[in-house]
């Protein structure tokens, strides 16, 4: 839905008062922003800044302390007394063993989850968005409606009878290719409804013109639709990536819950469920966690919030 | 050292492997449409083009809604098969006291996260309007919206551990606040029913970002004109914020409101992770997941399932009505 959320959000809603606008010069505006920005104003979004980033910046200090440090006292004694130590990180990653966090392996789970999981659903749902967009067929619209429909059923409603498929018919359950497709299936509609959106926007003489050259529909798809969505294919992606990423029923359900297949978030559950023996392990193995959608959002920030804003009704 | 790099070259492996017998099917799929008699081509590459997409989600979300649905007038499956109980299951959520403290539960995550996450949103929003540094300002506030829940949940199950008084000093933050100013401290996620409050205190943390991300764009779409006209017939500040900025971005506070109650009901993870729904704290999904999963009760976690459904309906509904509308008007 990112072209409504962010289009509405966009266009002022009174086009009338646009007139008006364009015919006031700048320099009013210029002062009536001064006088809407009120040191109190400044001092409240600051205070609130604050209040929303100390509980990670907290974390962040605590995985950098000692084990004896985090279980005796609080992080915020850093200042008064400074540490600093990487042992936490080289024990969640690297020790292995039955007891141990043993993170390394669920990181590479992670990855091998999410990369597959993100770029499936995206072809697939690339090829259905271009079909209900310029392959004309009867009942296209109706078939179109209905999978923008399916967005309001909650993945919960489809848990129990899919996991006895992989696991009755397929055989497939707790490994890759079952989390692989569950989260591909539970991708789809959405991504079909925004990648049309953005399909159906290709202007039409260009398509045609590839038609009349004689392209078919594969030769259209491959080189015209797909270089011209990449800027949507890249949000969207970059989006599914994340939510797969971050997504905990889904790998709970499907994974199995070994070091073999299940991801970061599902150990990382699994640690926080004993908190009182872990806790000199969970400031380092949540970052571990937390690095991946940091980089993302901090290096793609454009492309990370029109992905957000247009998958924010997923799941 | 040497066993997490075999594994690790296996587990790529099989990724490889997946990705290029997805790319194979795909080919394959698209060079037969490509290939495919001359009668009927259009018919066969249209297959080829929404086939997968039909295919799967017939089988994988259609089929599994439906039987869901089924599921939840049966018993819970054993070797014998299930029985037919009706209502039963339906009659069982909201007779178990349990039960229906989740659904309470439920009820005031989805009154107080979207109207506490939309207020705070609101009002950075409009604290941070061009002002200096806003895109910094704005990154801090939006970061929590990256992250996992589960990374959220343990964040704050550190800002709100507990340690009794002369055990040890406190190590969460909120805990040693109280200290300082002189009062006990709180098992916070212990006590019911305000545990269910300090969860909720997660979501907002998260959803506040989403919420001002929007409102922002959208107050910056509220021409100043109108706000500067108002100035000059005597409105204050406040009187121009209420009479014209909200006015203003209605569509888009409506559509914030809607969207944050949808990833309400459905919260699972923070609950999941910071206290496994005990004391009293458990939601539908995750009562839905604990039923389902844990307890092998297939029938009461359909029946909380489609419950779910029912709760999220009305509000996707409402959604898509007003994002018509705003369509409409553009």
């Amino acid at each position: 839905m990112s072209t409504d959320v962010t289009a509405a959000a966009d266009a002022p809603e009174q086009p009338t008062t646009r007139a008006i606008a364009t015919a006031a010069g700048g320099g009013k505006a210029r002062r009536v922003k001064d006088r809407l920005t009120s040191p109190w104003a400044t001092f409240a979004a600051i205070l609130i800044a604050t209040l929303w980033t100390i509980p990670t910046f907290g974390l962040l200090v605590s995985s950098f302390r000692t084990p004896e440090e985090i279980r005796s006292n609080g992080w915020w004694n850093i200042f008064v007394s400074p540490s600093f130590t990487l042992e936490n990180y080289l024990d969640v990653l690297t020790v292995q063993g039955a007891s141990s966090a043993n993170l390394g392996s669920y990181f590479v789970n992670s990855l091998v989850i999410a990369i597959p999981a993100a770029l499936f659903p995206i072809i697939i749902a690339t090829m259905a968005a271009y079909a209900f967009a310029w392959i004309k067929f009867r009942g296209s619209g109706a078939i179109f409606v209905l999978i923008f429909a399916l967005q309001i059923v909650p993945l919960q409603m489809a848990l129990i009878p899919l996991l006895q498929i992989f696991s009755e018919v397929l055989g497939i359950s707790g490994t890759f290719p079952a989390v692989w497709i569950a989260h591909t299936i539970f991708g789809l509609p959405l991504c079909i409804f925004l990648l049309h959106n953005f399909i159906s926007e290709i202007p039409g003489e260009v398509i045609e013109a590839a038609r009349v050259d004689g392209a078919n529909h594969t030769q259209i798809f491959f080189r015209i639709v797909i270089p011209l969505s990449l800027p949507a294919l890249a949000s969207i992606g970059i989006f599914q990536f994340l939510w797969v990423w971050n997504d905990l029923l889904v790998a709970l359900v499907f994974s199995g819950g070994t070091a073999d297949v299940a991801p970061l978030t599902q150990r990382l559950a699994e640690l926080v469920g004993n908190f009182g023996r872990n806790q000199e392990r969970l400031p380092a193995a949540a970052f571990i966690s937390l690095i991946v959608p940091l980089i993302v959002f901090f290096s793609l920030q454009r492309y990370f919030v029109r992905g957000l804003l247009a998958g924010s009704t997923k799941g | 050292m040497s066993a997490f790099w075999s594994d690790l070259v296996s587990k790529f492996g099989i990724m490889v492997l997946g990705l290029a017998v997805f790319a194979a099917v795909v080919g394959l799929v698209l060079f037969l449409a490509d290939r495919a008699p001359k009668r009927g081509r259009d018919y066969w590459q249209l297959a080829a083009f929404v086939g997968p997409s039909i295919v799967l989600l017939a089988v994988g979300l259609v089929y599994p809604a439906i039987r869901t649905t089924v599921l939840a007038f049966f018993s819970r499956q054993t070797a014998n098969g299930s029985d037919f109980v009706g209502l039963d299951n339906f009659v069982w959520m909201f007779t178990q006291p349990e039960i229906v403290i989740v659904l309470v539960n439920t009820l005031i995550w989805v009154a107080l996260v979207p109207t506490l996450s939309t207020i705070f949103g609101l009002a950075y929003a409009v604290f941070i309007d061009k002002s200096h540094g806003e895109k910094v300002l704005k990154s801090l506030v939006f970061m929590p919206m990256a992250i996992s829940f589960v990374g959220a949940g343990i964040i704050w199950r550190f800002m709100y551990e507990y340690r009794e008084v002369g055990f040890s000093e406190q190590i969460g933050l909120l805990n040693q606040i109280l200290v300082w100013i002189g009062q006990d401290p709180q098992p916070f996620l212990v006590n019911s029913p305000w545990n269910t409050i300090f969860l909720i205190n997660v979501m907002v943390w998260i959803q506040t970002g989403f919420a001002m991300v929007l409102l922002s764009a959208a107050i910056k779409g509220v021409p100043v004109e109108i706000i500067e006209a108002a100035r000059l017939d005597g409105a204050n500040a406040w009187q121009s914020f209420w009479n014209v900025t909200v006015p203003g971005i209605r569509g888009t506070l409506v559509v914030v409101i809607t969207t944050i109650s949808i990833a309400t009901l459905k919260v699972f993870d923070i609950v999941r992770a910071m206290t496994g729904g005990n004391f009293d704290t458990s939601v539908v999904a995750n009562e839905m997941y604990t039923q389902a999963f844990n307890r092998g009760e297939t029938g009461y976690g359909s029946a909380l399932a489609v419950v779910l459904f029912f709760m999220v309906l009305p509000i996707v509904v409402y959604n898509v009505r007003v994002m018509r509308k705003q369509k409409e008007i553009r």
